[in-house]
């Protein structure tokens, strides 16, 4: 995989979007493949999440943000906090393809003393803005983030990627409601809008819908993408943020890219079998050369 | 409970000392900021907002945002000294305390304002007496609970130039000024009397009593050393083998639950390394409605109460 060398925004132009989404699009499928192998020999993961999430995070590091893996604390870097902390398989391979660590350490993830642990930690791991686990936390971080930024007048984006389920946390709206007060217009919250929580369905479990008008309603700008489509989501996160916050919410599929697992809240964790294993990486694979 | 109240003469609030002294910070350094839950009266910083408007964040009602913005800022290059009544800042945000900042090692300073019993009358919901126990639990929570004005102003800047999180107790019950026989440190205990026939270790605002109990017992023939451990987490535990080893009992007292606070802090290093006995003054449980000092004196958190303990353990020495 490649590396983000500099600080350069990666969308530079029109021209230039096409090869963008290329980039996207390979590190997605690549970022998918690792994560399920990931999973399946550490025995252990969170692998819908990681399907429905995986676009929005390589449209994120390979198409959107601003970071130099080698200088991961530069106060200037876009920063992005992963609040939904326990979709690790998206996110370590995410960082991991951004050249934040090695490639092969990937495959330490949750033994004994590992810096991958089976949730983020910032303190084991460069790259990794907050420590996030338990729902609900990392937007209020972000958002404290995106006011240190307001008051700096410094240029950097803040993003966050929520599960939708997490929005039952009544901190994500105090978080909300604040950023929306404060107008911080380099916050991006993309919710990963995938209507499974860990048991069952988001709307028949705690109703979000309408999810975009209490957005709207909290002062935010909102857009509503395919959360799989690498040209939407760039458009979506490329585009001018307006005088407030901006919601995206990404509308995906858990389990996205292996069959079995495409919209089955049984997948919220789950380890495949090695035949299942094997169909996942079958399926990547040809989803690859279809592409 | 937001009427300014005049002090007794000689004794005084250490809200005052925490807001000279923050200000004063933040003239000195532009990475400092306030992050309050619309606790811009009961915290004393109005005019840290006045002066410094843009770096005043009021998160209104909401403490579990109010912690995660605190990290937020310092990830952000801030310094924050995130401020509230003690037993909502603490309680309410108790997870985001433990994930955002010590977990996270976050730079952010806690300021729990009003702690203890201060605000007595309004009952147990605001009453904050267990909150040392739940930080303390914390191995990466600084926990500082200064004794008078110039500790805490002291402490208030320690805590901004020690990287890492840090919860300061600040009380906003009447103590006097003491002497203090050398700078404040974290972590470092100070004797403020010698003794050798039984130590009190005292923390906050039962220091000053500590020292009146120790004149009361002076008279009576007794020795009692008394160390102010201000620094609760980490603990001086030279100090505290010093006074057990040198004196052979320990009273501790504390404006806290007698669990987990500092008698247990204390406790935990006596019976792992030294064990004499012991005497642990505060409060057993949820506390009635009551001005502060009532509920002091009902717990014993009184010159008397605390010379009343020293007694004991000088008479099972002496027995």
């Amino acid at each position: 995989m490649g590396r983000q060398a500099g600080m350069e925004r990666q969308v530079t132009g029109a021209m230039d979007e096409a090869l963008v989404v290329a980039t996207v699009r390979e590190r997605a499928n690549w970022m998918r493949r690792r994560s399920i192998r990931m999973v399946f020999e550490a025995g252990q993961g969170h692998p819908g999440g990681d399907m429905s999430a995986t676009d929005v995070l390589a449209t994120l590091y390979f198409g959107i943000m601003r970071y130099d893996p080698r200088q991961p604390n530069d106060p200037a870097r876009d920063r992005f906090v992963m609040s939904k902390g326990h979709c690790t398989g998206a996110l370590y391979t995410a960082l991991a393809a951004a050249g934040f660590f090695p490639e092969e350490e990937l495959a330490t993830y949750v033994q004994p003393g590992s810096r991958l642990n089976g949730h983020p930690n910032r303190t084991y791991l460069p790259g990794i803005e907050t420590n996030t686990g338990p729902l609900g936390h990392g937007l209020p971080v972000a958002v404290g983030i995106a006011i240190a930024g307001q008051i700096d007048g410094a240029d950097y984006r803040t993003f966050v990627l929520t599960g939708d389920g997490e929005l039952q946390e009544g901190s994500m709206w105090e978080a909300a409601m604040l950023a929306g007060h404060r107008k911080l217009d380099k916050l991006t919250v993309v919710v990963d809008r995938n209507r499974l929580q860990q048991g069952a369905r988001t709307e028949d479990t705690n109703a979000l819908e309408p999810l975009s008008d209490k957005w709207r309603a909290f002062g935010w700008n909102v857009s509503e993408v395919d959360g799989h489509d690498h040209g939407a989501l760039l458009g979506a996160l490329g585009q001018a943020q307006g005088d407030r916050p901006r919601c995206i919410i990404a509308n995906t599929i858990k389990g996205y890219g292996i069959s079995y697992m495409r919209d089955q809240a049984g997948w919220h964790h789950g380890v495949p079998s090695e035949e299942q294993f094997a169909q996942a990486l079958r399926e990547l694979a040809l989803s690859e050369e279809e592409a | 409970m937001s009427a300014v109240q005049a002090q007794p003469a000689g004794m005084f609030d250490c809200r005052d000392a925490y807001v000279g002294a923050l200000e004063q910070l933040a003239v000195e350094d532009d990475r400092i900021v306030a992050v309050v839950n619309d606790s811009v009266g009961s915290s004393k910083l109005g005019k840290f907002r006045d002066r410094f408007p843009e770096r005043l964040v009021n998160v209104g009602i909401a403490e579990q945002n109010m912690i995660g913005v605190g990290a937020g800022l310092a990830n952000g290059g801030k310094v924050p000294f995130v401020s509230g009544a003690a037993c909502f800042l603490t309680a309410r945000a108790l997870e985001q305390i433990k994930a955002d900042l010590a977990y996270s090692d976050a730079n952010v300073k806690l300021c729990g304002i009003s702690s203890g019993v201060a605000y007595g009358e309004l009952g147990a919901t605001h009453h904050s007496i267990e909150d040392i126990a739940w930080l303390r639990a914390m191995r990466e929570m600084t926990i500082i609970v200064p004794s008078d004005p110039s500790e805490t102003a002291a402490a208030i800047r320690a805590a901004a130039h020690h990287k890492g999180p840090v919860f300061v107790r600040i009380s906003r019950m009447p103590v006097p000024e003491l002497d203090h026989p050398a700078d404040f440190a974290i972590g470092r205990a100070e004797t403020l009397r010698a003794g050798e026939a039984v130590t009190i270790i005292a923390t906050g605002t039962l220091v000053h009593r500590a020292l009146a109990a120790a004149a009361t017992l002076a008279e009576e023939g007794i020795a009692a050393r008394v160390v102010n451990m201000a620094t609760i987490a980490p603990i001086d535990v030279e100090a505290v083998l010093a006074a057990a080893r040198e004196t052979g009992g320990i009273v501790t007292a504390e404006e806290h639950v007698v669990r987990g606070g500092l008698g247990g802090a204390v406790a935990e290093i006596v019976a792992t390394h030294y064990p004499v006995p012991m005497r642990i003054i505060g409060f057993d449980g949820f506390q009635p409605t009551g001005s502060a000092e009532w509920l002091m004196e009902r717990a014993g958190l009184t010159a008397e109460g605390i010379a009343a303990a020293a007694r004991e353990l000088v008479a099972l020495r002496q027995g």
